[in-house]
């Protein structure tokens, strides 16, 4: 239990450098793009007069150290600036942004770990047809771009069927069965995707783990083959599972900008997407910012996880 | 309980009547049977050795006790487990009987256990498939079966997993979820080979140790004539599928009768003298060197 105890303090201290290293990084993406950023923003007819002064009122005329200390300090203290089209303090916008973009992307790894994780397991330990059927859905899933899939989607619910709102947005709080009408079509298109990677996944660990030794020794047992697959071989391919499921949510917090824009959801993704337009570099960085904490953070939590599920890896063994 | 109280048990524990299994191919092209017509009845209460070079068929034999062939395989003849048979039988028959009235255990213990799960709940559960017992219960009686295999400090260990305990500690756990319910019959297939010497001596008497207090039959199959010659009471020599010689240890190592037999004992590298080159088995008795058919048909000219 100690040992558990101080691979998650491990694991939680290592995430220290790897959000130092990410400020850094989200910190000079802006200031590397070439070009002069406040020129680019004001536009060809800004005189010299105004670039200094928006230059000056960004802190941009300072050496490129003093900005970060001054940016990374201000983060410290919740800070993260304000937009510069509506001045609004970037922490608010933020904080009415992240949920929409959580909701989206949590529910659409909900249900596609409801739909891949089953038909995986069935796909591992099934005949022939379900094997087929499996491998058909894989491959729709995979190649379908979510953005063709979301039109599709919107015209069939939504102009065949009229049975759900195109695109918009309300938040849960104030209309629930709204908001869950709105998130349908968003979710569902995220979904079909990461639940095709999700289902090959199970499949492939699953199947690995079926084949090993140990399985063996738990049919000599006696044990049926629901136990084994339930008890043992899931358990095992679980590390594998996890961890994919762990990166799907990053390549899903990508894939949100897509989709936001598409569906207009008020996410964190619109948000960069308008920002990016507006040349409104402190939304783009606070947004950029967000996602990328929230990507490490999911990040430990997997690795955690997987610490919990194989006592291996929080032992410090290689598998 | 003197043996007059017991209502009809068979004598024997095991036997096989002409069995044979073949294994199906993609190509359709004949292939000779990986066991042949093998007939052999195992007394309740012996360690009966199979020894044989590896492809003589011996590991077959054994999965076909346990109905453990995969599915490309047909078993013909008969095995009878206490006198009730196991050719045919469906998967639920033959799971009430595996872990339960037969057990087997396998090479290599560290792959032969869960990497996830805590080494004791491993035994706790073989007794939970077969009987209604509570969690409880179940944990008390399989921290005792890991005392009884040896492992000190047994409640301590029971939640550990499995890569905390060294190889030899796991195959005593191996044996220990093996004879959770008392078998009667426990097939043990080269239960010590991935095992370094000394450890490979002790796991072979404790599986000696725990037939003579609990009364289990042992099927213990084995390439190493060192084993075999350690525990077995009787000897069977299996070479192509074919059971050639059945003889009680002393015998076969004192007067092997088959001339494979006395090739195998001679390729012992222990009794050659230094600075010679190493007995091996000669060119007429080597599986790679005759054909499937020219194999067989040799082995059975030796039968007769």
């Amino acid at each position: 239990m100690t040992s558990r105890l101080a691979f998650v303090a491990r694991r939680v201290l290592l995430t220290i450098p790897v959000l130092f290293v990410m400020s850094i990084v989200v910190f000079l993406i802006i200031r590397l793009v070439p070009g002069d950023p406040v020129r680019t923003m004001l536009g060809f007819r800004a005189t010299d007069a105004n670039v200094a002064e928006v230059r000056h009122q960004l802190g941009l005329d300072q050496d490129i150290l003093t900005q970060y200390l001054n940016w990374a300090g201000a983060l410290f203290r919740g800070d993260l600036g304000s937009d510069i089209v509506s001045h609004a303090p970037l922490s608010e916008l933020l904080a009415q942004r992240l949920p929409v973009t959580f909701e989206l992307t949590g529910l659409a790894i909900v249900l596609a770990v409801a739909i891949g994780v089953p038909l995986g397991i069935r796909a591992a330990t099934g005949g022939r047809w379900v094997k087929r059927l499996t491998e058909g859905f894989v491959v729709f899933g995979i190649s379908i771009p979510d953005f063709w899939l979301g039109i599709m989607l919107v015209l069939l619910f939504t102009g065949t069927l009229a049975i759900l709102p195109p695109s918009g947005y309300v938040p849960f709080a104030d209309d629930p069965v709204n908001n869950l009408r709105y998130m349908i079509l968003p979710v569902l298109t995220l979904a079909v995707g990461e639940a095709a990677y999700i289902l090959r996944t199970t499949r492939s660990a699953l199947t690995g783990v079926l084949d090993r030794p140990f399985i063996t020794f738990l049919r000599a047992k006696g044990l049926s083959t629901r136990r084994i697959v339930s008890g043992h071989a899931l358990r095992n391919a679980a590390p594998a599972i996890v961890t994919v499921i762990g990166i799907q949510i990053g390549v899903l917090l990508g894939g949100a900008i897509i989709i936001e824009t598409l569906f207009a959801l008020p996410g964190v993704g619109r948000l960069v997407v308008t920002a990016i337009t507006q040349r409104n570099y402190p939304a783009v960085q606070a947004g950029v910012l967000a996602i990328a904490v929230t990507f490490i953070v999911v990040s430990l939590i997997t690795d955690i996880l997987v610490g919990a599920l194989d006592p291996r890896v929080s032992d410090g063994k290689s598998t | 309980m003197s043996p007059d109280d017991r209502i009809e048990v068979p004598a024997d524990v095991l036997q096989f009547t002409d069995v044979s299994v073949t294994f199906a191919t993609d190509d359709a092209s004949p292939v000779g049977p990986a066991v042949d017509g093998v007939t052999l009845a195992l007394r309740r209460g012996e360690i009966f050795g199979i020894v044989g070079e590896s492809g003589s068929g011996k590991s077959t034999l054994a999965n076909a006790v346990m109905g453990l062939l995969p599915g490309t395989a047909t078993v013909t003849g008969s095995i009878l487990v206490n006198g009730r048979e196991v050719v045919g039988q469906d998967d639920a028959q033959l799971r009430s009987m595996r872990g339960d009235e037969v057990s087997m255990i396998f090479q290599d213990a560290s792959a032969s256990l869960d990497p996830t799960w805590p080494v004791g709940d491993q035994i706790a559960e073989t007794i939970r498939a077969h009987r209604l017992i509570d969690r409880r219960e179940a944990k008390a009686r399989a921290t005792a079966l890991m005392t009884e295999v040896g492992i000190p400090d047994a409640a301590d260990r029971y939640g550990d997993a499995p890569h905390r305990l060294s190889g030899g500690q796991r195959q005593r756990i191996v044996i220990a979820a093996a004879l959770a319910n008392d078998p009667q019959l426990l097939i043990a297939d080269e239960p010590t080979t991935a095992l370094d010497v000394t450890i490979q001596a002790q796991v072979l008497e404790l599986i000696d140790r725990l037939r003579t207090v609990h009364g289990t039959t042992v099927l213990l199959i084995s390439h190493d004539l060192g084993v075999i010659a350690q525990v077995c009471d009787r000897v069977g020599v299996m070479y192509g599928g074919v059971l050639l010689e059945v003889a009680t240890a002393r015998e076969l190592f004192r007067a092997p009768k088959h001339p494979y037999t006395r090739a195998l004992l001679a390729a012992n590298p222990a009794g050659a003298p230094r600075g010679t080159r190493l007995p091996v088995i000669p060119a007429a008795w080597s599986i790679e060197s005759l054909s499937e058919a020219e194999l067989l048909a040799q082995a059975k000219e030796a039968e007769r």
